[in-house]
């Protein structure tokens, strides 16, 4: 049998991930300090090819013939389980009937990201990119095994040896064998470092259609997430958390609380105080009688309103130079005709429908196991060693399929690994601690899509091209101070703010882009998309306004800009063609198309949306997306996850928004914070340009052109530019 | 001590008659197919069947149910059930999966009365069901593919 090697606890990484953990103001704080210039080898495109072929890490073949899978990644619904597995699959040749999958443990000496450096976690739409080698080594890998098992059994050539759907077969000597009854003897067969691999001609299932390894599970209860993990006398923790950011616990008078029927427990800690209940219910009916006194002094106490207010004030100052080329102002400055614009964009809660949970269980010898949508694996097994006071390779971690994350589950100080860690600490780790957020303690909670706001100018000479672009920026950095700021802010300028602007692929002539680094106490994260979910809402707006100010078809204005992008440009000329966008035609009235193209994490979409305006509402009736990602391994998967980046986004579009009042959030539920329903989904066309180019990830691009493409669209229909986000529909006039 | 019939198996159930039906059923039956989405009925995530009905169990006080029965997506059958999950499947309607426990519940009970519906059925039965991953418009087309199989 083909197995994974027992991995090796990563003892001596420790060092390197742990910058220290020191105890401040009673909490346990775990400082990183990844190292940067691993980081940025990695970032900079690592030399996959040059990696070992690592069969046993990634694939087990068992004696009934299933192979398994090992997935290094998370899935949180992106269906990058079915994406790995398929280009293992392939290479292996074997037969997808038989095909499982297994999540990996934590090691990041085996299982880390390429794009992260040294760090075993999921994001940036990265799954299939940084796998595509390694997996497809590891396929091509196991396969010559099971190829030179069969020769040495046989005593025939490996080189007249086929292999087709899990069966090998020599078909002089008429003998074959399933991948089961070799196994064993393909285990002892050395690994062969650079086995060929396929010429993509020779692809069975990448860019075929194979079934979701998740479809049958998922659809008859038997698929287990981490908020349905029961441990043998495990005990469920719901946490009072401080109504304000930053806000800590004066005093807590827990007697009412202690008295609830099924109440075992109630401990303070760092974070709060929690109520340990024998169900999840008890646990909820002890914190309503819990009376918590809270310390505000180092609270963020300001409304969400003055907090923008700030933000636009501080705009009108020079920020941070992100990109400048030329004299941007002076060129602005002789134009014929000068455009302004200013964008504003809300907090927005991830809102997965499995709202935050883990569950950690102190084993017999001291170690611990814990259960979780783990999505930051290295990060979080350190937290969770670290709250505990042990060792990382005393810490197991044991991902489950995750109801969703958007971002919410990968966050660098893994907030809700070390609120759980503190809980089994308080408790002596008696019993496992099964810790629940409620929805509300999940959309209160934070870690949102920061607060930012765009000003645009540009000029236009009078052919209607542009003479120079300025735009400043203002929103609270995700990086600064987490164990990623070394990696990924430079000069104080963190990239993941104003991705998709200062790198924009339009050719201009002279810009200057500038950066703000909001300084308030709302914890901020990445949100499907990150930086793209503003920036090109901003960009792509801005740029159909200049269209329309040339005079030009937005379609052909920005193809004439997108001369250095074929890839884009083709994307949107595919989007176009196939939504039927016609200049020519004249618009109805209160009915209209819109066009957006954003390049994100090396994937390319275009989409256009066909809107009608009424006033003060609008439908969106159909958007026709084209997607450049290089290989599809799964199209139906891509299709998938662009279909679904428009029902997630069109309720950020349309109305979601948190708010905070003297600092605290007023959005708690789904009623005031209501995502997309069936009756508002438009219907989704997805394109995909035929490519061979490496593949790259689907999971957040299809988000970021949602916005501006039906900004544009009503721009179409009524005249009206609606710029920021959520769409200020109360003032809209329809037909 | 309160008596439950889920699935077609009667249990005992030592809790407070308040418990909501999803809490009993996710923390004292082990039955966990049956998500917690919102609490307040604004999801469906939790959505059951209490004598062949869709109700949202966030909402259903264990106290009040009696002798109805429970049916959960563990336990779901028969051909309305069969083909629903059948078209599921087909279409590869999940993502993330978490809300589509709910869904195919909401969707039998729709198929369950409406052999034929159109879209205009669907928004009506289906609109309590939120999906974050966005995959209404599968949902969709598998709920009027479940129809053409059984018709």
């Amino acid at each position: 049998m083909l197995k994974v090697r027992q991995a090796t606890p990563p003892v001596p990484s420790r060092r390197a991930f742990l910058g220290g953990a020191t105890v401040a103001a009673g909490a346990l704080v775990v400082g990183f300090t990844l190292d940067p210039a691993k980081f940025a080898r990695a970032a900079a495109g690592p030399d996959l090819s040059a990696l070992p072929a690592a069969p046993n890490a990634f694939v087990r073949i068992a004696a009934d013939d299933t192979v398994t899978v090992v997935i290094k990644h998370l899935d949180m619904g992106q269906g990058n389980t079915t994406g790995l597995a398929t280009i293992l699959a392939d290479e292996l040749d074997a037969d997808w009937a038989t095909v499982r999958t297994t999540f990996a443990p934590a090691d990041a000496t085996l299982y880390n990201n390429f794009a992260f450096g040294p760090v075993q976690g999921t994001g940036g739409s990265t799954a299939i990119a940084n796998s595509w080698v390694q997996l497809r080594k590891a396929g091509a890998a196991a396969r010559a095994m099971l190829v030179a098992a069969a020769a040495e059994s046989w005593a025939v050539p490996a080189s007249e040896i086929t292999v087709e759907s899990g069966t090998v077969r020599h078909a002089a000597s008429n003998r074959q064998a399933r991948f089961g009854e070799l196994a064993e003897a393909a285990a002892a067969q050395p690994v062969p470092q650079e086995p060929r691999l396929k010429d993509p001609s020779q692809f069975k299932l990448i860019g075929g259609k194979v079934p979701r390894v998740d479809s049958v599970a998922k659809t008859d209860g038997t698929a287990i997430y981490s908020l349905d993990i029961r441990r043998p006398g495990q005990v469920t923790a719901v946490v009072a958390h401080s109504p304000r950011f930053g806000g800590t616990v004066k005093s807590v008078d827990d007697k009412a609380a202690r008295a609830v029927a099924g109440v075992v427990d109630v401990v303070t800690i760092p974070t709060g105080v929690a109520v340990l209940a024998r169900d999840t219910w008890s646990a909820m009916k002890g914190r309503e009688a819990l009376r918590v006194t809270w310390d505000d002094s180092a609270a963020e106490t300001r409304s969400s309103d003055a907090i923008l207010a700030d933000h636009r004030k501080r705009l009108d100052t020079p920020g941070l130079v992100a990109a400048k080329k030329g004299d941007a102002a002076g060129a602005i400055a002789g134009s014929a005709k000068v455009l302004e614009a200013e964008f504003t964009f809300p907090y927005l809660a991830h809102a997965a429908m499995e709202p935050l949970n883990a569950t950690i269980e102190r084993a017999a010898d001291g170690s611990y196991d814990v259960f979780a949508g783990c999505q930051l694996h290295t990060i979080e097994q350190a937290v969770v060693a670290a709250n505990l006071g042990v060792t990382t390779d005393k810490v197991r971690l044991h991902t489950q399929w995750a109801g969703g994350s958007f971002g919410r589950r990968a966050t660098p100080g893994a907030d809700y690994f070390a609120e759980t860690a503190s809980i089994v600490r308080a408790t002596g780790g008696k019993a496992p601690v099964h810790l629940v957020w409620t929805r509300e303690d999940d959309m209160a909670g934070g870690f949102y899509r920061p607060m930012v706001v765009h000003r645009l100018r540009a000029g236009l000479d009078a052919k209607g091209a542009i003479t120079g672009w300025e735009h400043r920026t203002i929103g609270k950095s995700i990086m600064i101070g987490t164990a990623f700021e070394t990696m990924i802010v430079k000069d104080g300028v963190d990239a993941t703010t104003v991705e998709g602007a200062s790198d924009t692929p339009y050719a201009l002539p002279a810009y200057r882009f500038e950066v703000h680094n909001a300084r308030e106490g709302v914890p901020v994260l990445w949100w499907r998309s990150v930086g793209h979910t503003h920036t090109a809402q901003a960009m792509e707006v801005f740029v159909d306004e200049l269209a329309h100010a040339a005079g030009a078809d937005p379609v052909a204005y920005r193809l004439g800009l997108l001369g250095g992008a074929p890839r884009l440009s083709a994307t949107l000329r595919l989007a176009a063609e196939k939504a039927g966008w016609d200049p020519k035609k004249a618009a109805e009235k209160g009915r209209g198309l819109g066009v957006a193209a954003h390049e994100s994490f090396g994937s390319y979409v275009a989409m256009v949306a066909d809107v009608t305006a009424e006033d003060g509402k609008v439908k969106v009736n159909r958007v026709v997306a084209a997607v450049d990602v290089g290989v599809a391994v799964n199209p139906d998967v891509i299709r998938a996850q662009v279909e679904g980046a428009v029902g997630f986004a069109l309720s950020s579009v349309l109305r979601n928004r948190i708010t905070l009042r003297d600092g605290v959030v007023q959005e708690r539920n789904f009623d005031a914070y209501e995502p997309t329903r069936m009756s508002e989904m438009p219907v989704v066309e997805v394109h995909i340009v035929p490519s061979t180019a490496a593949p790259t990830g689907i999971g957040e691009p299809g988000v970021p052109v949602l916005a501006p493409s039906i900004s544009n669209a009503i721009f179409a229909a009524t005249g009206q530019r609606l710029r920021s986000l959520p769409l200020d529909l109360a003032g809209l006039k329809g037909a | 001590m309160l008596k439950l019939t889920v699935n077609g198996v009667a249990h005992t159930v030592d809790a407070d008659p308040e418990m909501p039906l999803l809490w009993a059923l996710r923390d004292h039956l082990n039955q966990t197919g049956t998500k917690y989405g919102c609490g307040i009925a604004q999801c469906g995530a939790c959505t059951v069947h209490l004598d062949g009905q869709p109700v949202r169990a966030c909402q259903t006080r264990i106290g009040d149910i009696g002798a109805a029965k429970i049916t959960t997506i563990e336990g779901v059958s028969g051909k309305v059930a069969d083909a629903v999950r059948s078209a599921w499947r087909g279409l590869d309607v999940v993502q993330c999966g978490y809300c589509q426990s709910g869904q195919i519940m909401s969707a039998i009970g729709l198929l369950s009365e409406n052999a034929k519906p159109t879209d205009a059925d669907i928004d009506g039965a289906m609109d309590g069901n939120v999906c974050r991953c966005g995959t209404y418009q599968r949902i969709r087309a598998a709920i009027h593919e479940a129809a053409r199989s059984l018709a």
